[in-house]
């Protein structure tokens, strides 16, 4: 029997109509989530990662249409389905939690009637019961005065505390996955520290899978089994945590690890990227890095490089990796006649 | 970073802005934002100044340069106190600032060119329209624009350029201090270390002083000589930056460079974060004595009745904390 993953992403591309033109936000991307995986999915504004979940719930802003791919959820496909099937799934089994905890939650209703508005709506349960499965939500996430809480409305709590209503309001119909688009970004070092160890704990006691966005590669390193890497609308790097931090094979990852400032950099100039981030309107044919790219060759320019793979556990599109390979073979080959 | 004078270019002595807030009719309440802060910078140095928001970071760098009127306390600079309009209009001729956020601090009706020539304006530093134009184009090539961007518009650029006219506009003056506020917080990953680099480059070309507000430690790590950590108001711990990453000695310090995230899996798997409870409380009801003593896994009696002082515990480390010396 064939094993079906969680989530099958194939080839997803989704495009924003503008007056300027198509804007191809994302344009061919796939990966495949296991139940109880974390899955990190990094890079820079503009790089489509927020768009390629915001296509997985399908909740895009009306200028943005997905335009080819598949996107299956244990073996159903998601694409093409009317939105009322779609809401069965949208917030109950796949639920997403928002970088800013200010504007997600609506400044005029009670803390109580948002996170109770979920649980009545895909649950069976009644007032009293969705009122006992909210107040256990707050504890869940670790809010005190639970009760009192329920009453409050959104601007009477700290950011950290908004963050976590954001949780448990995601987690009240125990979903299969929970997307975090940059659910600390918004958020101070010592809160940050706090939220990403209650996602840690939850997750390790809910067993849901996670997919966590983000453009800080601390957060990823602390929380993620498997890393996607994107830039420009694509994937150019993909695989366990560990294979993408101490063997990166594309040129960009390589370039982003070396900017971050370490341990071993003080007193060192930083090793940039060079350039300004591609304009999604012109893109150009060959690898969207190629114009940062310090390593570039021609054939670079000219063409993208497909999934090369490195191992088991590890993708990249760079042509590099294309030579290496070949010159590998070409070694071997050279052995096997001797 | 060059060899640093031992006269400081910049002194503060226990600096308080404290903003009236209205909390009825015609009643307002002192925000204590900043309360009793001192610290000096020597001259080609860089001070960090890190703290998590509504800390007071930010109102230390505005008030410095007066763009709050001080409540009470002395800035120095160049052992002159700053007080009356006329220095305050010297002083700004030597110290500017270098805002968050390259978006909302650039004029969209403005080119480039005026926007860089505005304190040249100001401060009447040209004879000639071409020395004025010869100057821009200076400050340009300074920051990494090139000419043809003079005639452009702010919204033209992506936020990594437009922080460099940011930065050209504070570079107009020739100034000998300048105060950046989270400069780089804005930008993309890969962009930010371009920023810090001229950050470098330009203070090893021009001999300038900082002081770094920031709330990324490893960039505030990566970039000062010294590091002062603020909690509501005021500064719990100073000292050189190495020092305070590897030797932290107040409890909030130690907290705050463990919650760092680490690039680096394995690292992050092992490392120990020490959790801290609750949330930073409001400035407007800052507790009493020592203020991180709500959220302070060690916090005694003593501390709520006093503040510690801010002493010298080795040389050059500075710590505001009653236990400090059985803790560590």
């Amino acid at each position: 029997m064939e094993h079906t993953p969680l989530l099958k992403v194939r080839d997803l591309k989704t495009s924003f109509f503008t007056d300027a033109g198509e804007v191809k936000a994302v344009g061919g991307v796939s990966f495949n989530l296991e139940r109880g995986k974390v899955l990190g999915i990094v890079g820079e504004s503009g790089s489509g990662k927020s768009v390629t979940v915001y296509s997985i719930l399908q909740i895009l802003a009306p200028t943005g249409k997905i335009v080819g791919g598949s996107v299956k959820f244990n073996g159903q496909e998601l694409i093409g389905i009317d939105e009322k099937e779609m809401r069965k799934i949208r917030g109950n089994r796949i639920s997403i939690i928002f970088q800013d905890p200010m504007t997600s939650l609506n400044p005029t209703y009670t803390i109580g009637h948002q996170l109770m508005e979920a649980i009545l709506l895909h649950t069976g349960r009644n007032k009293k019961q969705a009122r006992e499965r909210a107040l256990e939500m707050l504890r869940l996430v670790n809010i005190n005065e639970p009760e009192k809480r329920l009453k409050q409305y959104p601007h009477e709590l700290s950011g950290g505390m908004r963050q976590r209503v954001g949780i448990a309001m995601a987690l009240a119909c125990e979903p299969d996955i929970l997307i975090a688009d940059e659910p600390t970004t918004a958020l101070d070092v010592t809160i940050q520290a706090q939220i990403l160890e209650l996602m840690q704990d939850l997750q390790k006691k809910l067993g849901m899978a996670i997919i966590m966005i983000t453009h800080d590669l601390g957060v990823i390193a602390q929380l993620c089994d498997e890393v996607v890497v994107m830039y420009a609308g694509s994937i150019c790097e993909q695989g366990t945590a560990d294979e993408i931090f101490y063997n990166p094979k594309h040129e960009y990852t390589k370039g982003l690890l070396r900017s971050i400032p370490t341990d071993q950099s003080n007193g060192q100039k930083l090793v940039p990227i060079t350039g300004t981030p591609i304009d999604l309107l012109n893109m150009p044919k060959g690898c969207p890095f190629a114009p940062r790219c310090d390593n570039a060759m021609k054939i670079c320019l000219r063409e993208r490089a497909d999934r090369i793979r490195i191992n088991d556990d590890h993708m990249a599109t760079c042509w590099m990796n294309a030579k290496e390979a070949s010159s590998e073979q070409e070694k071997q080959e050279e052995a096997d006649h001797e | 970073m060059s060899e640093l004078n031992k006269t400081p270019l910049l002194e503060v002595r226990d600096l308080k802005e404290h903003f009236d807030i209205n909390v009825g009719f015609l009643k307002t309440r002192p925000l204590k934002a900043v309360d009793g802060v001192s610290f000096s910078i020597n001259r080609g140095e860089t001070l960090g100044l890190v703290g998590e928001s509504g800390c007071g970071k930010t109102t230390v760098g505005r008030t410095l340069l007066h763009l709050y009127k001080p409540t009470s306390g002395e800035i120095l600079y160049d052992g002159k106190e700053i007080k009356t309009k006329a220095d305050i209009l010297e002083f700004r001729k030597k110290a500017t600032m270098v805002f968050q956020d390259p978006y909302s601090s650039l004029n969209p009706r403005m080119t480039v060119a005026d926007i860089i020539g505005e304190p040249l304006d100001i401060h009447k530093l040209y004879e000639t329209k071409e020395e004025r134009r010869e100057r821009i184009l200076e400050l340009m090539d300074h920051v990494g624009l090139n000419s043809e961007h003079a005639s452009r518009y702010a919204h033209e650029f992506s936020g990594g350029q437009r922080q460099r006219i940011g930065i050209a506009r504070a570079l107009a003056v020739n100034p000998e201090f300048i105060v950046c506020d989270e400069p780089v917080s804005a930008l993309d990953v890969s962009i930010q270390a371009q920023v810090i680099n001229m950050f470098d480059d330009l203070q090893d070309k021009l001999g300038l002083t900082y002081l770094f507000i920031a709330h990324d430690l490893l960039i505030v790590r990566h970039i000062s000589d010294r590091i002062a950590v603020m909690y509501l108001g005021k500064i719990v711990e100073m000292a050189d930056a190495d020092e305070i990453y590897s030797h932290p000695l107040h409890p909030y310090s130690k907290a705050l460079m463990s919650a760092v995230p680490v690039p680096d899996p394995n690292t992050a798997r092992a490392n120990r974060r020490i959790a801290l409870e609750g949330d930073i409380p409001s400035p407007l009801n800052a507790p009493s004595g020592c203020p991180f003593r709500t959220r302070c896994p060690h916090a005694t009696e003593a501390c709520a009745e006093a503040m510690p002082e801010f002493k010298e515990v080795s040389s050059g480390h500075f710590v505001a904390c009653h236990r400090v010396g059985e803790l560590n």
